[in-house]
């Protein structure tokens, strides 16, 4: 599976990756798991508080250099990369807990997004020729246009962040990972605090999102309804180890999986069926 | 939004409206004065630290990062003038000297001049290469961290200047004249003017270091709001996110070293010719936290705060101390002399900002929010963010 390198794009498989383990001192995070993802699919990792879920997306992403293992996205090496490398080749993410710039407007937190697209040096931004000018402009629209495909209201671009209604923050957190055009989007909890209805909204939001714009999404997410709803294939990681995976039917009968989740949700999945 | 932007860009039309009318105010100022009143010393002064200021709250109020040894920027600028403009190298090119568009009187002295607009380019570059050093060490460390790795940096800096006389080239000349004044130094001469004299008018000295704070201010609006400063203001909200988000760390935060650098060291040359000599005890460490200080005072990103923070602290050491309330101390039955006191008055200041204002007198809109509404970078979920 892990011989997916110099095929460059041809490969059906967005993201490969193969034996990462994550050790901190003496405790073993995440251990040797291989994982990869299917372009234009829709894929979780699930597991209980402390499984590795959390530590496994900071690798990908760059935040955390893997003790060992390799990964392969969109075909080239980017194992320890730094993240804003990796956030322009294409992988873009947002936080379990909202990450926004607190006290920057929503218009401003999508244009940070867009940095890694924006070419204006420090010249540039001092005497602003007309190109710079331009690219402000354009970079400005662009987030408008952000924040209203992700159903943020108009009067509030100008908002900071930390003024911001719960749920709009996680939109504009949602605006600002897709401001760099990623064809990888990771998201950690995004239905954290939200009801149901929000959360299914939010469900058909990431199916748009893979139709509309092609994205890939890997999702880590705690309500199982929502993983069970959404997801093609799912991962499931257990005290750093991935104990089981495959498709959300054949996940669930897992007794393995079942197990891991006993004492925290006894049956997976079917507290609201 | 379309009242909301309409607000947005009546507030930058505002700003560009009350920088020309103080611009325009200031540069009358000196015709009510005579040319070599004390008042003028002390207002070219002011404007001499409100570029540094402005240069220091680059790296502090915009990126976040706590510098300690901004001094560091004024030693080098300075001794840019000493080495370049001044005989301090007095046996270059068979003692006759290196002239390069300096003054008439400059021209027939040995050593190196160099026209001031050089000495200034060339303290500029020295100055953000010094900041990228500076900040080199510090790229892994958080907040005091910071503080404490520049406030050494400055203090290294200090010492060469200070035991400069001990460290001899190849070819006999010092590093510095250490605790002994380079002097003089070349007036500023500017093509197409009169060669500057502060001996007989200190109006030209305030005319030109209103302009450079007119290009300072000019260069601290467009950035920021331009895509480094939205950067710089991401990274000091939140590292992590920051880089996540495409915004390369390092690259980043040396830039903002590197520009507050720069500008700190175009203000220190400007002093060195000011005051005709550079020395090395004008290098102490308090010298950083008098900045600093203006800038808190004023108002930490806020650009208006810093420029009145810097003209207040700047008018009360150079004015209010030692010749407003000099006398209080003696009027009371004290024998000491008020200046001595001088950082103890700069630390009260703070401590009642710190109590009474902590947003500083005229806060940025954002920082307003985080020290009234408790919005903060504390939570430190990632240790190990590189970049």
């Amino acid at each position: 599976m892990s011989d997916g390198t110099g095929n460059g794009s041809g490969t059906d498989r967005i993201l490969e990756a193969a034996d990462i383990s994550k050790v901190f001192g003496g405790l073993v995070a995440v251990s040797e798991v291989e994982f990869s993802i299917p372009r234009k699919g829709i894929v979780s990792i699930i597991g209980p508080n402390g499984a590795g879920k959390t530590t496994f997306f900071n690798m990908l992403t760059g935040l955390y250099k893997p003790t060992t293992g390799r990964i392969v996205f969109d075909g080239r090496d980017i194992t320890g990369g730094r993240p804003d490398k990796i956030l322009s080749q294409g992988m873009s993410r947002t936080f379990q807990n909202i990450r926004l710039f607190a006290t920057m407007s929503a218009l401003e937190n999508v244009m940070v997004g867009q940095h890694a697209r924006m070419k204006a040096g420090l010249l540039g931004s001092i005497f602003r020729p007309p190109w710079v000018g331009k690219e402000e402009k354009a970079v400005a629209e662009k987030a408008h246009e952000l924040l209203e495909y992700v159903g943020l209201r108009p009067e509030v671009h100008d908002e900071l962040a930390i003024n911001l209604a719960y749920g709009d923050q996680r939109r504009v957190e949602i605006a600002r990972a897709l401001a760099s055009d990623p064809a990888l989007l990771l998201l950690d909890e995004p239905t954290a605090g939200m009801n149901p209805q929000e959360s299914a909204n939010l469900v058909n939001f990431m199916r748009q999102l893979r139709d509309e714009r092609g994205l890939t999404i890997l999702l880590i997410e705690h309500d199982m309804q929502v993983v069970m709803d959404v997801s093609e294939h799912i991962t499931v990681l257990d005290h750093g180890n991935k104990i089981s995976e495959g498709k959300p039917e054949d996940v669930r009968k897992d007794p393995k999986v079942v197990e891991a989740y006993l004492g925290t949700q006894a049956t997976v999945g079917e507290k609201q069926d | 939004m379309t009242a909301r932007l309409h607000q947005l860009r009546q507030w930058k039309r505002f700003n560009l409206v009350l920088a020309i009318v103080l611009l325009g105010l200031a540069v009358l100022l000196p015709y009510f004065f005579d040319p070599r009143a004390s008042f003028m010393n002390n207002a070219v002064l002011a404007l001499a630290y409100v570029v540094m200021a402005l240069g220091l709250n680059i790296v502090v109020g915009f990126a976040g990062l706590l510098d300690l040894g901004y001094v560091a920027f004024y030693a080098f600028g300075s001794y840019s003038m000493g080495w370049f403009a001044s005989d301090f190298f007095n046996r270059v090119n068979g003692e006759k000297g290196v002239h390069l568009g300096s003054g008439t009187f400059a021209s027939t002295l040995p050593g190196i001049h160099l026209n001031f607009l050089m000495v200034a380019a060339i303290a500029i570059l020295i100055c953000a290469v010094v900041g990228i050093l500076i900040g080199l060490p510090t790229l892994r460390l958080r907040g005091d961290y910071i503080a404490i790795v520049t406030l050494a940096f400055g203090e290294i800096i200090r010492v060469f200047a200070f035991f400069g006389d001990d460290i001899t080239f190849a070819s006999g000349y010092t590093l510095t004249n250490g605790r002994d004044s380079i002097s003089p130094v070349d007036q500023i001469d500017l093509p197409f003017l009169k060669e500057f004299d502060s001996a007989f008018s200190l109006r030209p000295y305030y005319w030109f270091c209103l302009a450079m704070v007119a290009f300072v201010l000019f260069v601290n609006f467009r950035l920021r709001d331009s895509r480094l400063g939205r950067a710089w203001v991401a990274i000091r909200e939140d590292e992590v996110a920051a880089a996540s988000m495409g915004v390369p760390l390092v690259k980043t935060k040396l830039l903002a070293y590197a520009t507050g650098g720069a500008l700190g060291g175009m203000a220190g040359a400007f002093l060195g010719s000011y005051y005709n000599a550079v020395n090395a005890n004008q290098f102490q460490f308090g010298f950083s936290i008098f900045i600093l200080a203006m800038i808190i005072l004023g108002g930490l990103g806020s650009i208006w705060g810093v420029v009145l923070g810097a003209i207040l602290i700047s008018f009360i050491n150079t004015y209010f101390i030692p010749d407003v309330f000099n006398s209080v101390p003696s009027k009371i039955g004290l024998n000491f002399d008020l200046t001595q006191l001088s950082f103890g008055i700069f630390g009260f200041l703070i401590v009642l900002v710190m109590v009474l204002r902590p947003e500083g007198l005229l806060p940025e809109r954002r920082r307003k929010l985080e020290l009234t509404e408790g919005v903060g970078t504390g939570e430190e979920g990632l240790y190990e963010v590189r970049g």
